[in-house]
Protein backbone atom coordinates (compact mmCIF):
# COMPACT_ATOMS: atom_id res chain seq x y z
CA UNK A 1 0.00 0.00 0.00
CA UNK A 2 1.32 3.51 -0.79
CA UNK A 3 3.09 5.44 1.93
CA UNK A 4 3.00 9.22 1.99
CA UNK A 5 5.90 10.79 3.88
CA UNK A 6 4.85 13.56 6.29
CA UNK A 7 7.58 14.28 8.89
CA UNK A 8 5.70 17.13 10.54
CA UNK A 9 5.09 18.08 14.14
CA UNK A 10 1.85 16.51 15.31
CA UNK A 11 0.69 19.85 16.69
CA UNK A 12 0.90 21.75 13.41
CA UNK A 13 -2.87 22.40 13.21
CA UNK A 14 -2.73 24.02 16.63
CA UNK A 15 0.42 25.90 15.69
CA UNK A 16 -1.26 27.39 12.61
CA UNK A 17 -4.01 28.84 14.79
CA UNK A 18 -1.34 30.05 17.20
CA UNK A 19 0.18 32.04 14.34
CA UNK A 20 -3.21 33.63 13.71
CA UNK A 21 -3.37 34.66 17.37
CA UNK A 22 0.16 36.00 17.17
CA UNK A 23 -0.75 38.11 14.14
CA UNK A 24 -3.66 39.70 15.98
CA UNK A 25 -1.47 40.45 18.98
CA UNK A 26 1.27 41.92 16.83
CA UNK A 27 -1.19 44.03 14.86
CA UNK A 28 -2.41 45.50 18.15
CA UNK A 29 1.15 45.92 19.44
CA UNK A 30 0.37 43.74 22.44
CA UNK A 31 2.97 41.58 24.18
CA UNK A 32 1.41 38.38 25.54
CA UNK A 33 2.69 36.03 28.23
CA UNK A 34 1.52 32.44 28.71
CA UNK A 35 1.66 31.81 32.46
CA UNK A 36 1.89 28.11 33.29
CA UNK A 37 2.23 26.27 36.59
CA UNK A 38 0.78 23.48 38.68
CA UNK A 39 -2.48 24.21 40.58
CA UNK A 40 -1.92 26.67 43.40
CA UNK A 41 1.68 27.60 42.50
CA UNK A 42 0.71 31.26 42.46
CA UNK A 43 -0.35 32.19 38.91
CA UNK A 44 -3.17 34.50 39.96
CA UNK A 45 -1.16 35.98 42.86
CA UNK A 46 1.74 36.84 40.56
CA UNK A 47 -0.60 38.10 37.89
CA UNK A 48 -2.27 40.55 40.29
CA UNK A 49 1.14 41.59 41.68
CA UNK A 50 2.23 42.30 38.12
CA UNK A 51 -0.84 44.40 37.47
CA UNK A 52 -0.35 46.37 40.70
CA UNK A 53 3.28 46.99 39.82
CA UNK A 54 2.80 48.01 36.18
CA UNK A 55 -0.67 49.44 35.70
CA UNK A 56 0.47 53.05 36.16
CA UNK A 57 3.03 52.64 33.36
CA UNK A 58 1.24 50.37 30.91
CA UNK A 59 -2.18 49.37 29.68
CA UNK A 60 -2.82 45.74 30.73
CA UNK A 61 -5.38 43.02 30.08
CA UNK A 62 -5.76 39.38 31.11
CA UNK A 63 -7.25 36.09 29.96
CA UNK A 64 -7.92 33.32 32.44
CA UNK A 65 -8.30 29.70 31.37
CA UNK A 66 -10.79 28.15 33.74
CA UNK A 67 -14.33 26.88 34.12
CA UNK A 68 -15.35 29.10 37.05
CA UNK A 69 -15.07 32.85 37.54
CA UNK A 70 -13.12 32.79 40.84
CA UNK A 71 -9.78 33.96 39.41
CA UNK A 72 -11.42 36.27 36.86
CA UNK A 73 -13.13 38.10 39.72
CA UNK A 74 -9.85 38.41 41.62
CA UNK A 75 -8.14 39.83 38.56
CA UNK A 76 -11.08 42.16 37.78
CA UNK A 77 -10.62 43.75 41.22
CA UNK A 78 -7.31 45.19 40.01
CA UNK A 79 -9.30 47.29 37.52
CA UNK A 80 -7.95 45.84 34.25
CA UNK A 81 -10.07 44.21 31.57
CA UNK A 82 -10.17 40.44 31.91
CA UNK A 83 -12.06 37.65 30.17
CA UNK A 84 -12.58 33.99 30.87
CA UNK A 85 -11.35 31.47 28.33
CA UNK A 86 -13.76 28.66 28.87
CA UNK A 87 -11.76 25.46 28.84
CA UNK A 88 -14.84 23.28 29.20
CA UNK A 89 -12.98 21.33 31.86
CA UNK A 90 -9.92 20.75 29.67
CA UNK A 91 -6.55 20.43 31.35
CA UNK A 92 -4.87 23.09 29.18
CA UNK A 93 -5.49 26.06 26.93
CA UNK A 94 -4.98 25.62 23.21
CA UNK A 95 -4.65 28.15 20.41
CA UNK A 96 -8.23 27.59 19.31
CA UNK A 97 -9.63 28.56 22.72
CA UNK A 98 -7.49 31.69 22.88
CA UNK A 99 -8.43 32.57 19.31
CA UNK A 100 -12.12 32.28 20.22
CA UNK A 101 -11.70 34.36 23.39
CA UNK A 102 -9.67 37.26 21.92
CA UNK A 103 -12.71 39.14 20.51
CA UNK A 104 -14.04 39.52 24.06
CA UNK A 105 -11.13 41.86 24.81
CA UNK A 106 -10.43 45.25 23.28
CA UNK A 107 -6.71 45.08 22.56
CA UNK A 108 -6.49 48.66 21.27
CA UNK A 109 -3.67 50.32 23.18
CA UNK A 110 -3.04 47.24 25.35
CA UNK A 111 0.71 46.84 25.99
CA UNK A 112 0.60 43.58 27.89
CA UNK A 113 -1.78 40.61 27.86
CA UNK A 114 -1.34 38.16 30.72
CA UNK A 115 -2.76 34.70 29.99
CA UNK A 116 -3.28 32.44 32.99
CA UNK A 117 -3.19 28.85 31.74
CA UNK A 118 -4.90 25.92 33.49
CA UNK A 119 -3.08 24.67 36.60
CA UNK A 120 -1.22 21.63 35.26
CA UNK A 121 2.45 20.78 34.72
CA UNK A 122 2.03 18.38 31.82
CA UNK A 123 -0.66 19.26 29.31
CA UNK A 124 -0.22 23.02 28.65
CA UNK A 125 3.37 22.40 27.53
CA UNK A 126 2.15 20.72 24.34
CA UNK A 127 0.02 23.62 23.09
CA UNK A 128 1.44 26.85 21.66
CA UNK A 129 -1.01 29.70 22.13
CA UNK A 130 0.52 32.39 19.95
CA UNK A 131 1.76 34.29 23.00
CA UNK A 132 5.30 35.68 22.88
CA UNK A 133 6.83 34.14 25.98
CA UNK A 134 6.24 31.13 28.20
CA UNK A 135 6.42 32.01 31.88
CA UNK A 136 6.64 28.93 34.07
CA UNK A 137 6.05 29.31 37.79
CA UNK A 138 7.45 26.71 40.14
CA UNK A 139 6.85 27.07 43.85
CA UNK A 140 8.82 26.03 46.90
CA UNK A 141 5.76 24.25 48.28
CA UNK A 142 5.77 21.74 45.40
CA UNK A 143 9.27 20.51 46.23
CA UNK A 144 12.62 20.60 44.48
CA UNK A 145 12.18 17.55 42.22
CA UNK A 146 9.68 18.89 39.68
CA UNK A 147 12.26 19.59 36.92
CA UNK A 148 13.06 15.86 37.07
CA UNK A 149 9.42 14.75 36.90
CA UNK A 150 7.97 17.23 34.40
CA UNK A 151 10.84 18.01 32.02
CA UNK A 152 8.74 19.24 29.08
CA UNK A 153 7.29 22.15 31.03
CA UNK A 154 10.71 23.36 32.18
CA UNK A 155 12.20 22.80 28.76
CA UNK A 156 9.75 25.20 27.13
CA UNK A 157 10.07 28.06 29.63
CA UNK A 158 11.43 31.42 28.49
CA UNK A 159 11.51 32.62 32.06
CA UNK A 160 11.24 30.54 35.21
CA UNK A 161 9.84 32.01 38.42
CA UNK A 162 10.34 30.20 41.71
CA UNK A 163 7.48 31.47 43.89
CA UNK A 164 6.87 31.16 47.64
CA UNK A 165 10.50 31.68 48.64
CA UNK A 166 9.13 32.88 52.01
CA UNK A 167 8.55 29.15 52.66
CA UNK A 168 12.20 28.16 52.19
CA UNK A 169 12.70 28.33 55.96
CA UNK A 170 9.93 25.86 56.69
CA UNK A 171 10.66 23.24 54.13
CA UNK A 172 13.46 21.02 52.89
CA UNK A 173 14.04 22.46 49.46
CA UNK A 174 17.43 21.74 47.94
CA UNK A 175 18.05 24.79 45.76
CA UNK A 176 21.14 23.25 44.09
CA UNK A 177 19.20 20.15 43.12
CA UNK A 178 16.32 22.23 41.73
CA UNK A 179 18.59 24.59 39.80
CA UNK A 180 20.64 21.76 38.35
CA UNK A 181 17.50 20.15 36.93
CA UNK A 182 16.45 23.45 35.38
CA UNK A 183 19.90 24.16 33.98
CA UNK A 184 20.15 20.79 32.23
CA UNK A 185 16.71 21.14 30.65
CA UNK A 186 16.93 24.79 29.78
CA UNK A 187 20.48 26.17 29.89
CA UNK A 188 20.69 29.86 30.69
CA UNK A 189 16.94 30.41 31.23
CA UNK A 190 16.12 33.56 33.24
CA UNK A 191 15.55 32.42 36.81
CA UNK A 192 13.59 34.67 39.17
CA UNK A 193 13.02 33.55 42.76
CA UNK A 194 10.31 35.60 44.48
CA UNK A 195 7.46 35.66 46.94
CA UNK A 196 4.09 36.93 45.76
CA UNK A 197 3.17 37.04 49.45
CA UNK A 198 5.95 39.23 50.87
CA UNK A 199 6.89 40.97 47.62
CA UNK A 200 10.55 39.89 47.85
CA UNK A 201 12.03 39.50 44.37
CA UNK A 202 8.96 40.91 42.62
CA UNK A 203 10.85 43.97 41.37
CA UNK A 204 13.23 41.83 39.33
CA UNK A 205 10.22 40.15 37.71
CA UNK A 206 8.60 43.53 36.95
CA UNK A 207 11.88 44.65 35.37
CA UNK A 208 11.88 41.56 33.17
CA UNK A 209 8.33 42.33 32.00
CA UNK A 210 9.11 46.03 31.47
CA UNK A 211 12.07 45.29 29.25
CA UNK A 212 10.08 42.70 27.28
CA UNK A 213 7.35 45.30 26.62
CA UNK A 214 9.87 47.94 25.62
CA UNK A 215 11.74 45.53 23.36
CA UNK A 216 8.45 44.64 21.65
CA UNK A 217 7.63 48.32 21.07
CA UNK A 218 11.04 48.79 19.49
CA UNK A 219 10.22 46.22 16.82
CA UNK B 1 -6.08 14.15 29.28
CA UNK B 2 -4.41 16.34 26.64
CA UNK B 3 -4.37 13.32 24.34
CA UNK B 4 -7.79 14.30 22.97
CA UNK B 5 -6.44 17.63 21.69
CA UNK B 6 -3.35 15.95 20.35
CA UNK B 7 -5.42 13.33 18.54
CA UNK B 8 -7.53 16.02 16.86
CA UNK B 9 -4.35 17.70 15.64
CA UNK B 10 -3.07 14.38 14.37
CA UNK B 11 -6.25 13.75 12.38
CA UNK B 12 -6.11 17.19 10.75
CA UNK B 13 -2.50 16.67 9.76
CA UNK B 14 -3.11 13.23 8.27
CA UNK B 15 -6.11 14.45 6.25
CA UNK B 16 -4.13 17.42 5.02
CA UNK B 17 -1.69 15.00 3.40
CA UNK B 18 -4.13 12.32 2.28
CA UNK B 19 -6.70 14.48 0.50
CA UNK B 20 -4.42 16.19 -2.05
CA UNK B 21 -2.87 12.78 -2.82
CA UNK B 22 -6.30 11.52 -3.84
CA UNK B 23 -6.39 8.83 -1.18
CA UNK B 24 -9.72 7.12 -0.59
CA UNK B 25 -8.73 5.76 2.77
CA UNK B 26 -6.00 6.16 5.38
CA UNK B 27 -5.07 2.76 6.76
CA UNK B 28 -2.08 3.55 8.97
CA UNK B 29 -0.27 6.40 10.72
CA UNK B 30 3.40 6.14 11.73
CA UNK B 31 4.18 8.28 14.77
CA UNK B 32 7.49 9.01 16.43
CA UNK B 33 7.01 10.03 20.05
CA UNK B 34 9.71 10.75 22.58
CA UNK B 35 9.37 9.82 26.23
CA UNK B 36 9.74 13.45 27.32
CA UNK B 37 6.56 14.49 25.53
CA UNK B 38 4.45 12.61 28.11
CA UNK B 39 1.90 11.20 25.70
CA UNK B 40 0.29 7.85 26.41
CA UNK B 41 -0.12 5.45 23.48
CA UNK B 42 -3.24 3.95 25.00
CA UNK B 43 -5.10 7.21 25.36
CA UNK B 44 -4.15 8.40 21.88
CA UNK B 45 -5.49 5.14 20.49
CA UNK B 46 -8.64 5.48 22.57
CA UNK B 47 -9.41 9.00 21.37
CA UNK B 48 -8.32 8.16 17.84
CA UNK B 49 -11.08 5.62 17.38
CA UNK B 50 -13.51 8.29 18.48
CA UNK B 51 -12.26 11.34 16.51
CA UNK B 52 -11.52 9.47 13.27
CA UNK B 53 -15.05 8.08 12.91
CA UNK B 54 -16.76 9.14 9.65
CA UNK B 55 -13.48 10.37 8.14
CA UNK B 56 -11.04 8.99 5.57
CA UNK B 57 -8.97 7.78 8.46
CA UNK B 58 -11.66 5.78 10.24
CA UNK B 59 -10.23 2.53 11.50
CA UNK B 60 -6.63 3.41 10.64
CA UNK B 61 -3.98 1.70 12.75
CA UNK B 62 -1.65 3.89 14.81
CA UNK B 63 1.94 2.68 14.82
CA UNK B 64 4.00 4.13 17.63
CA UNK B 65 7.75 4.39 17.48
CA UNK B 66 8.78 5.27 20.99
CA UNK B 67 12.05 7.09 21.63
CA UNK B 68 13.54 6.76 25.09
CA UNK B 69 14.69 9.88 26.92
CA UNK B 70 18.48 9.93 27.11
CA UNK B 71 21.06 12.36 28.40
CA UNK B 72 24.63 12.75 27.24
CA UNK B 73 27.59 13.69 29.41
CA UNK B 74 29.53 16.63 27.98
CA UNK B 75 32.75 15.43 29.63
CA UNK B 76 32.89 11.72 28.78
CA UNK B 77 30.04 11.32 26.26
CA UNK B 78 28.33 8.57 28.29
CA UNK B 79 24.65 8.29 27.39
CA UNK B 80 22.24 7.46 30.20
CA UNK B 81 18.52 7.46 31.16
CA UNK B 82 16.21 9.55 33.28
CA UNK B 83 16.87 7.97 36.64
CA UNK B 84 20.31 9.46 37.29
CA UNK B 85 19.14 12.91 38.48
CA UNK B 86 20.78 14.41 35.38
CA UNK B 87 24.25 13.49 36.67
CA UNK B 88 26.64 11.34 34.66
CA UNK B 89 26.75 7.84 36.20
CA UNK B 90 30.22 7.21 34.71
CA UNK B 91 32.22 10.29 35.73
CA UNK B 92 29.90 12.22 38.04
CA UNK B 93 29.84 15.31 35.86
CA UNK B 94 26.84 17.64 36.10
CA UNK B 95 27.48 18.97 32.60
CA UNK B 96 24.90 16.91 30.73
CA UNK B 97 22.36 17.63 28.03
CA UNK B 98 19.25 16.01 26.55
CA UNK B 99 20.22 13.65 23.72
CA UNK B 100 16.84 12.19 22.78
CA UNK B 101 13.22 11.88 23.86
CA UNK B 102 11.66 15.09 22.54
CA UNK B 103 10.49 13.66 19.21
CA UNK B 104 6.86 14.34 18.46
CA UNK B 105 5.99 13.98 14.81
CA UNK B 106 3.99 12.13 12.20
CA UNK B 107 6.49 10.31 10.02
CA UNK B 108 4.21 8.98 7.29
CA UNK B 109 0.76 7.74 6.47
CA UNK B 110 -0.31 4.63 4.63
CA UNK B 111 -3.19 5.08 2.21
CA UNK B 112 -5.39 3.36 -0.37
CA UNK B 113 -5.81 5.13 -3.68
N1 LIG C 1 3.35 31.51 51.41
C1 LIG C 1 3.05 31.92 50.18
N2 LIG C 1 1.83 31.65 49.68
C2 LIG C 1 1.54 32.07 48.44
C3 LIG C 1 2.48 32.79 47.66
N3 LIG C 1 1.92 33.05 46.45
C4 LIG C 1 0.67 32.53 46.49
N4 LIG C 1 0.44 31.94 47.69
C5 LIG C 1 -0.78 31.26 48.12
O1 LIG C 1 -0.95 30.09 47.34
C6 LIG C 1 -2.33 29.82 47.09
C7 LIG C 1 -2.57 29.67 45.60
O2 LIG C 1 -2.26 30.90 44.95
P1 LIG C 1 -2.93 31.30 43.56
O3 LIG C 1 -2.31 32.58 43.15
O4 LIG C 1 -4.40 31.22 43.64
O5 LIG C 1 -2.37 30.11 42.66
P2 LIG C 1 -2.81 29.69 41.19
O6 LIG C 1 -1.61 29.09 40.57
O7 LIG C 1 -3.45 30.83 40.49
O8 LIG C 1 -3.89 28.56 41.48
P3 LIG C 1 -4.94 27.89 40.46
O9 LIG C 1 -5.44 28.96 39.53
O10 LIG C 1 -6.01 27.35 41.34
O11 LIG C 1 -4.18 26.80 39.75
C8 LIG C 1 -3.08 30.99 47.72
O12 LIG C 1 -3.55 30.58 48.99
C9 LIG C 1 -2.03 32.07 47.84
O13 LIG C 1 -2.29 32.96 48.89
C10 LIG C 1 3.77 33.06 48.22
O14 LIG C 1 4.68 33.67 47.63
N5 LIG C 1 4.00 32.59 49.48
MG1 LIG D 1 -5.30 30.97 39.53
ZN1 LIG E 1 30.61 11.65 32.24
Amino acid sequence: MPQIPVIKDIMSANDQLASAVRQQLDAAGTLALNIMASPGAGKTSILTRTVDGLKDEFNLAALDGDVVMVDVEKIAQTGIQVALVNTGGNCHLDANMVHAALPSLDLTGVDLLLVENVGNLICPAAFELGTHYNVVIASVAEGDDKPYKYPAMYRGADVLILNKIDMLHYQDFNMDYFRHGVEVLNPGVSFLPLSAKTGEGVDAWLDWVRSAIIQKRGR
Amino acid sequence: MHELGITQNLLKLALQYAEPAGATKITGLYLVIGELSSVMDDSVQFYWDFVSRDTLAAGATLHFERVRATFECQECQTVFGRNEHYICPACGSRRVRIASGEEFYLKSIEVEE
